[in-house]
């Protein structure tokens, strides 16, 4: 016992891809506020594996934040209630002992379960390969300071890939769209000198990828943003548009 | 020289012995590359620099990582930024000076001929980056902007805020999913290196475990790449990502490919202090901080009050009084060592005082003025002084003041940060020669990986520039002096005996594992190795707490293969039964770090020996007789045999390191 926080824990548990799942309770006691989220979890496994039991299966990596691999949804916020945080980053100074929480995964077609709260995002990689890129060979490069970049464009840019691809916009939106993901990458390139040879086909084949994979549309509800971890904007989003149907109205 | 090893370092001068083999080694021609397959597990900045670079070569790739995707590898919580010999500063930066400032920070233990190389192709780094499209952080001409880093006094290192790793990383996996998408890469996700299958002595193909289902995989490939990073995790603590292992490595040293240096570990100086017996990870504070942070703790011992309440003349700036000449960007190693002297005197600050203070405060007053001067406040009061300042720092670090913030509940633009020394890279590594192949013919090490590049001490801001030359640079070329000859070798079905034998040791492994049915967890075994590292093998090192070490991990390895309890199944996804093969492997390696830090009768970089020291507390190396790279050779459980590369060095006079 290193803290005074007692939880109640609604775990949704699911053992595959095939399988029904449900809610599973677990009382966590003796927890501390200078935990993470995720800290919190490896008490609760602890406690199942010297129990006999299996413990809850979730995805995390780096726990600073940046993989992007962490993914719970919490009291019906893909990572957590605090504003610009990872689950990984969340602590448990921002819940109350007696608290119950409810964590889920991420809930979207496009993203199916592997098992408890870990789910299967390769649909982003998918989405990366069909333009998320600029064709430079190794080698083909120019001096990096032969091409200036106005500090507010490469600012803007690099706002943009700060994603770390960890699907949240998906899950806040109701038709678990993937426009925020998407634009980002779009727009990181399309701001950059680098990005403009292939930013036509870069755009229509990014969003023609985005569709296959079964993801939603975009009714401009801003969840995406409002959950974003990194503050991807919105702005994004129009930008992708503007590239999106610039390349639709000149494709020939 | 041990007859077992040769460096295969080309003749001829310093300068001249990159380009020259670059023009003489020999080529594969593009119809070939087509039938030759290259296996690459890990995805980080060598692994996905490297299997990019192939595959537009003309290569078929297959890459494999443990994440469930390429871009989660750990190269993407790397902060501070990559090194590059430009010289576009005007500051008197070259390519030997690069060199220079890297054999000296490693404190004259790396290999003259690869940190050369490492130099000369830094600068193509950037420029392949910045084609990329990864938004380096530029100046209001648009130029890209520099910022200093430990050990050198010029200002060369290329950044993107705090975040350059993952700036980095996602080019380099832009760049791969590129090639996934020709049809050029076949990228394996959740998968895990379980083997490397040797056929007639060469490497020929690994088995993998697919962590979804749990079946055990073959691949064939003409060559095996691992770019899968260090093992530091082998402390428990670390900044290193939960899932860093070190198993593809141990699995290759076991099948013959000798281990370099084992025992050189990097400790950082600035990361975020244990809050607690529920910590997982460290957190690291990039080393950029020590551009503009003030690293001191109180004159007095056991100074109870808050730092705002300590005076100016009560601080004791101890790295700014010990080395004058580089002040707080010493490197690492002396940073971390002199913390530790701190706070082992009684000086530490926070309630566990292990803890020293990273003050901004000046800075923050600094930035606000040039911002007044800017702006032609000329009676600006300190408060606006301040919140000018702020906004600065916020520009330059923001991402890691908010990190702070979070995980520790202070505000690090109102009280200084506390920060104390933790585990973050691994120097040792695979032993590779010029060409990066291991003693396995086949076999190569990119990255922190290998052993090659940093000797005892690693620079700040050289782990991206190393692992993206390795990737994009130099395994490209150097591959073609081993697969020019194997053009005719067809791909090997994966029925062959040889893949059927190393499938089923791997399956029988897990089969033990599942079997044991004990009362511990694997974290409870992982926990107990990593605190008789820790405090035995870790900051500061002597006999007999290695000659104990070795004994409490025998016995930690005796118990964990007779009580471990893994849950549930091995073919289904089971996170429990993932750790429990790497920490087996830790457990190994554990032992031959010790073993290695006790074999070495010096102190130098990053390994300490307390026999070893000056009469003001500095390493003291023994170029006399450890001049060496020792890498050792499996003969079997617990037995390790010594083989030396003796380091020569005809470009640099070797000398006592000073940063005074």
């Amino acid at each position: 016992m290193e803290g005074n926080m007692n939880l109640s824990l609604k775990v949704w548990r699911q053992k595959n891809a095939n399988s029904e799942g449900n809610f599973q309770q677990y009382d966590v006691k003796g927890i501390s506020e200078d935990m993470s989220f995720l800290e919190m979890f490896d008490v609760l496994n602890e406690r199942l594996i010297n129990e006999g039991e299996t413990p809850v299966a979730f995805d995390h990596d780096c726990r600073e934040g940046i993989c992007g691999m962490c993914s719970m949804y919490i009291n019906g916020e893909p990572h957590g209630p605090n504003k610009g945080v990872t689950t990984c980053q969340l602590h448990m100074r921002s819940f109350k002992s007696g608290d119950t929480i409810t964590v889920e995964p991420w809930r979207a077609k496009a993203f199916p379960i592997v098992k408890d709260l870990a789910v299967n995002r390769s649909a982003f990689d998918r989405i990366m390969a069909a333009g998320g890129y600029v064709s430079v060979n190794t080698g083909n490069a120019q001096d990096a300071n032969s091409l200036p970049i106005p500090k507010d464009n490469a600012d803007d840019a690099f706002a943009a890939a700060a994603c770390i691809g960890c699907g949240a916009c998906v899950a806040a939106c109701k038709n678990a769209s993937a426009m925020l993901f998407t634009s980002a990458k779009i727009s990181q390139l399309s701001l950059l000198p680098q990005g403009q040879a292939e930013r036509t086909i870069r755009a229509e084949n990014m969003v023609a990828q985005m569709d296959i994979e079964g993801f939603g549309a975009c009714t401009n509800t801003g969840a995406c943003e409002a959950e974003c971890p990194k503050g991807i904007s919105l702005e994004n989003i129009a930008r992708m548009n503007r590239e999106y149907y610039g390349a639709v109205l000149s494709s020939k | 020289m041990s007859t077992k090893l040769d460096a295969k370092i080309p003749g001829g001068s310093l300068q001249e012995k990159w380009t020259k083999f670059r023009s003489t080694v020999p080529l594969v021609n593009p119809a070939n590359k087509r039938n030759i397959e290259i296996i690459v597990v890990g995805t980080g900045l060598a692994g996905a620099s490297a299997a990019a670079s192939l595959a537009e070569m003309g290569y078929k790739v297959k890459a494999f990582c443990f994440q469930d995707s390429p871009r989660r590898a750990h190269s993407i919580a790397a902060q501070g930024g990559v090194n590059a010999a430009k010289n576009y500063q005007n500051d008197g930066d070259s390519v030997y000076r690069l060199f220079y400032d890297t054999i000296k920070g490693g404190d004259y233990r790396a290999r003259e001929a690869n940190v050369h190389r490492l130099a000369e192709v830094s600068g193509n780094i950037i420029d392949q980056c910045v084609a990329q499209g990864v938004p380096f952080a530029r100046e209001y001409g648009g130029l890209l902007s520099n910022r200093s880093f430990g050990g050198t006094q010029v200002q060369r290192t290329f950044y993107a805020a705090g975040q350059t790793g993952q700036q980095l990383l996602l080019g380099a996996y832009s760049a791969l999913q590129r090639q996934v998408g020709l049809g050029n890469v076949e990228m394996f996700t959740r998968h895990e290196m379980m083997d490397v299958v040797m056929i007639d002595g060469k490497a020929r193909g690994i088995i993998a475990r697919d962590l979804i289902s749990g079946k055990l995989e073959r691949h064939f490939g003409h060559a095996v790449l691992l770019g899968t990073g260090g093992y530091g995790n082998v402390f428990y603590l670390s900044t290193n990502a939960m899932g860093s292992n070190v198993t593809a490595a141990w699995k290759a040293h076991k099948k013959g490919a000798f281990f370099g240096n084992p025992c050189y570990t990097q400790i950082h100086p600035t990361c975020i202090p244990v809050s607690g017996d529920h910590q997982s990870k460290l957190t690291l504070m990039s080393e950029s901080l020590r551009n503009d942070g003030r690293i001191w703790v109180p004159k007095k011992k056991n100074d109870n009050r808050p730092a705002v309440q300590i005076p100016e003349d009560e601080r004791d700036y101890y790295l700014e009084r010990r080395y004058p000449a580089f002040g707080n960007l010493v490197p690492r190693d002396i940073a971390s060592r002199a913390a530790k002297e701190r706070c082992d005197e009684g000086y530490g600050v926070g309630a566990s005082k292990k803890a020293v203070y990273l003050d901004f405060a000046a800075a923050i007053l600094r930035y606000g003025r040039g911002e007044a001067t800017k702006k032609g406040m000329h009676n600006a009061t300190t408060e606006e002084l301040q919140t000018m300042g702020k906004e600065v720092v916020k520009e330059k670090y923001g991402n890691l003041f908010d990190m702070y913030k979070q995980i520790t509940g202070e505000d690090p633009y109102e009280l200084p940060m506390r920060i104390y020394p933790a585990v973050h890279y691994t120097m040792g590594g695979l032993w590779v020669d010029y060409n990066l192949m291991t003693t396995v013919p086949g076999l190569y090490a990119m990255g922190e990986a290998n052993f090659s590049d940093h000797g005892a001490n690693r620079l700040g801001a050289s782990a991206l520039m190393q692992g993206l030359a390795d990737g994009y640079f130099v395994i490209p070329y150097t591959i073609g002096a081993y697969l020019s000859s194997d053009i005719r070798t067809k791909a090997i079905p994966t029925d062959a005996p040889e893949f059927v034998a190393a499938e089923k040791a791997v399956q029988d492994t897990l089969d033990k594992l599942m079997s044991i049915k004990g009362t511990k967890s694997v974290d409870y075994f992982h926990k107990k190795l990593g605190l008789i590292m820790w405090d035995k093998c870790g900051m500061a090192r002597n006999e007999k707490g290695l000659k104990e070490a070795i004994a409490e991990i025998q016995e930690i390895k005796r118990q964990f293969w007779s009580d471990v309890r893994i849950p549930g199944d091995a073919d289904e996804f089971n996170p429990e039964l993932e750790k429990a093969t790497r920490v087996a492997d830790f457990i190994e390696l554990g032992e031959l770090m010790c073993i290695d830090a006790l074999n070495r009768n010096e102190s130098c970089g990053g390994h300490f020996r307390e026999e070893y020291q000056t009469e003001e507390g500095e390493a003291l190396r023994d170029d006399e007789n450890y001049a060496y790279v020792a890498a050792w050779e499996y003969k079997g459980d617990s037995q390790f045999e010594l083989h030396k590369e003796e380091l020569v060095y005809e470009n640099i006079k070797i000398a006592q390191r000073s940063y005074k």
